[in-house]
């Protein structure tokens, strides 16, 4: 187990560095730098300017740079867009909004999706089965980026019930949207493969074994069923968490919650090298930890996986 | 409730059980009737064999009775009440008394559950009333009667060969101190070796504890080896049903004479000098079956009025129950 963990966390080094390496040479290809801008700047402030942030050394000389200041001094370099800002400074204001609707979105599909999944599996072929089955299959094919509006005018515009973007620390209120937007096709895919495997597990002969012990079906899903149903909706948290990092690019944009991915979005169109960077490799590690506790949580649902 | 003398244990009447299978898509589903009008009775402290070809409905008729599946038509009267009746709680209380034990032994264990909550599992739901130390002795005691030993209680079953996961599927249909176990092809899934062992422990337990069980097999060596009376189902139905030494030695239906003429001889010599008329044809498809009797398409004794009035079952003098138009005439 201890073994595993270290093995995975000594794997997550180079496949960090690497993401680090495409991402600089990508942002090197993209013509120009973060200081065009409409109007020329004068040939000696330009370099002036370059100087100061170490932009005219040769790259492979910022790229240590950078690397080494991460590992000695984990920093992540000023912002090159907003001089009296760094990096770090921008993660950190972001991060905690985008976190906390994200959260939320997991929490949401997964219990939501595992509900409605188990409730359609275990009243197969009845109505309750044949209405959900309906309304995910609709949901799961709707995009962040048509949802987000409609709930607006919903909500927002016809109802009035809640506010249509912002983020006011955190209330409630604020918080609803992004969530739901987010997690509406999350509840369907959810709700899909949980039914599916659901009624696999529920035909299979141990859980006959279950009935002849005299087990009340409630218990029956709730000790010998749910948990292998289980694996499959956990093999899908990964697939889940990059849905959620790629769909906060579209909340923070639309619903101006000024989370991490307002801030991406902003860093790759002005060319703020630092802090798309730095925010790409947040991503990644957030991806190569969540993997690591997917199996994690593998391993605990079915004893028969070794670490 | 206690067993009166005289008084069968389990009363089965004019069960039926039907499937419907879907044809494809533009296709009205059909009907498939795996159990037609079977009645019998099981007397306490007996062993009831039954046989048939696979697809027969033995292992139907086995979970019928124990209403993990529910027939469409029918009693399953256990000790004075209709188990088809029951349902819910009432239901699931009587699966203390009757149990059932499964062809698959590993498949038929949750691979998440240790051997020891497997065991103790229908003591929680079933008697609830026993504190943890008395579950676990209980436990422990039931596993040393299938000859497993209670150090085993924290394994996961697929540690386990197929031989002794039958075993912890027996010790977990014993623990609530049943009075009938349904055994539904319990060693046909294993090596014969591990056969003759799994059928040995049956026998002694019911010795021991006074077991009526009713035995469930297409293996005809190993029905008459277990069972004082033998039931042979064809198609869904009872074609004949008497004493095992009777139905072996003097067989009256003309498929207990096939089936019996097909039970290979592990005697090359003697088996040469046999006269091997064994069945013609394939079993009819559930679905469209014959009219008449269900075994005329491939009776060598088939006659006209066969497809036309289903023979019911008789009663042979010091014989048994059959079900054929022309046992007289067929004579032993």
């Amino acid at each position: 187990m201890i073994r595993f963990i270290l093995r995975r966390l000594a794997i997550a080094i180079p496949t960090l560095l690497a993401l680090i390496v495409v991402s600089f040479i990508l942002m090197k290809v993209a013509p120009g730098n973060p200081f065009t801008g409409e109007k020329t700047l004068p040939k000696e402030v330009m370099a002036n300017i370059m100087a100061r942030y170490g932009l005219d050394k040769p790259e492979w000389q910022q790229l240590l740079d950078y690397i080494s200041n991460i590992v000695l001094h984990f920093d992540f370099g000023p912002s090159f867009k907003y001089k009296d800002r760094s990096v770090t400074e921008i993660i950190a204001q972001g991060f905690p909004v985008t976190f906390t609707y994200g959260m939320w979105t997991f929490v949401v599909s997964t219990v939501l999706g595992v509900f409605v999944g188990v409730l359609a599996a275990v009243r197969q072929n009845s109505w309750v089965d044949y209405l959900s089955l309906g309304i995910t299959i609709g949901a799961q094919v709707v995009p962040v980026y048509v949802v987000a509006p409609l709930l607006v005018l919903i909500f927002t515009l016809w109802l009035g019930w809640l506010p249509g973007g912002g983020w006011n620390g955190g209330h409630w209120s604020n918080v609803i949207l992004p969530v739901v937007a987010l997690s509406f096709s999350l509840v369907a895919s959810v709700a899909r493969i949980m039914r599916s495997s659901m009624l696999e597990v529920l035909g299979s002969n141990y859980i006959r074994t279950a009935r002849a012990k005299g087990i009340p079906g409630y218990k029956i899903i709730l000790r010998h069923a749910l948990r292998p149903a289980l694996l499959p909706v956990v093999t899908y948290l990964a697939p889940m968490l990059v849905y959620v990092i790629t769909g906060s690019v579209i909340i923070d944009m639309y619903f101006s919650t000024g989370g991490i991915g307002s801030a991406f979005v902003n860093s790759a169109l002005n060319r703020d090298y630092s802090t798309a960077m730095g925010i790409t490799i947040l991503y990644g590690t957030l991806t190569i930890a969540g993997n690591l506790l997917v199996d994690l949580i593998y391993a605990w649902i079915d004893p028969k996986i070794r670490l | 409730m206690t067993i009166r003398e005289g008084e069968p244990l389990l009363r089965v009447e004019g069960l039926s059980k039907s499937f419907m299978v879907s044809g494809g898509m533009f296709r009205a589903p059909r009907e498939l009737k795996a159990l037609q009008d079977i009645s019998f009775t099981v007397r306490p402290n007996e062993t009831l064999g039954i046989v048939g070809e696979s697809g027969c409905g033995k292992s139907t008729l086995g979970r019928s009775i124990l209403q993990l599946l529910r027939p469409e038509l029918g009693r399953v009267v256990w000790l004075g009440q209709d188990l088809v009746a029951t349902r819910g709680e009432v239901l699931r209380k009587k699966r203390k008394d009757v149990q059932i034990i499964f062809q698959d032994p590993l498949a038929s264990l949750n691979p998440r559950m240790t051997v020891g909550e497997i065991i103790a599992e229908p003591l929680r739901s079933l008697m609830p009333e026993l504190n943890g130390a008395e579950r676990r002795a209980k436990v422990a005691e039931t596993m040393k009667a299938v000859h497993l030993s209670p150090d085993m209680v924290n394994r996961y079953p697929h540690e386990f060969s197929g031989g002794q996961a039958q075993r912890i599927g027996i010790a977990r249909a014993l623990i609530t101190g049943p009075k009938l176990i349904v055994c539904d092809e319990p060693v046909s899934a294993l090596d014969v070796s591990i056969q003759a062992q799994i059928l040995n422990l049956l026998a002694e337990l019911k010795e021991r504890m006074g077991l009526t069980l009713i035995f469930i097999s297409h293996n005809l060596s190993v029905v008459r080896h277990v069972s004082d009376r033998i039931m042979v189902l064809y198609l869904g139905r009872v074609v004949e049903l008497a004493d095992g030494e009777q139905l072996y030695l003097h067989p009256r239906h003309p498929y207990t004479r096939a089936l019996l003429a097909s039970v290979p001889i592990p005697d090359p010599r003697r088996a040469r000098g046999r006269d091997l008329k064994g069945l013609s044809g394939e079993i009819p498809s559930p679905i469209d079956q014959p009219s008449g009797c269900a075994f005329r398409t491939r009776c060598p004794y088939a006659v006209a009025p066969c497809a036309e009035v289903r023979p019911p079952l008789e009663a042979v003098p010091n014989h048994g129950d059959v079900a054929c138009h022309r046992w007289r005439e067929i004579g032993e």
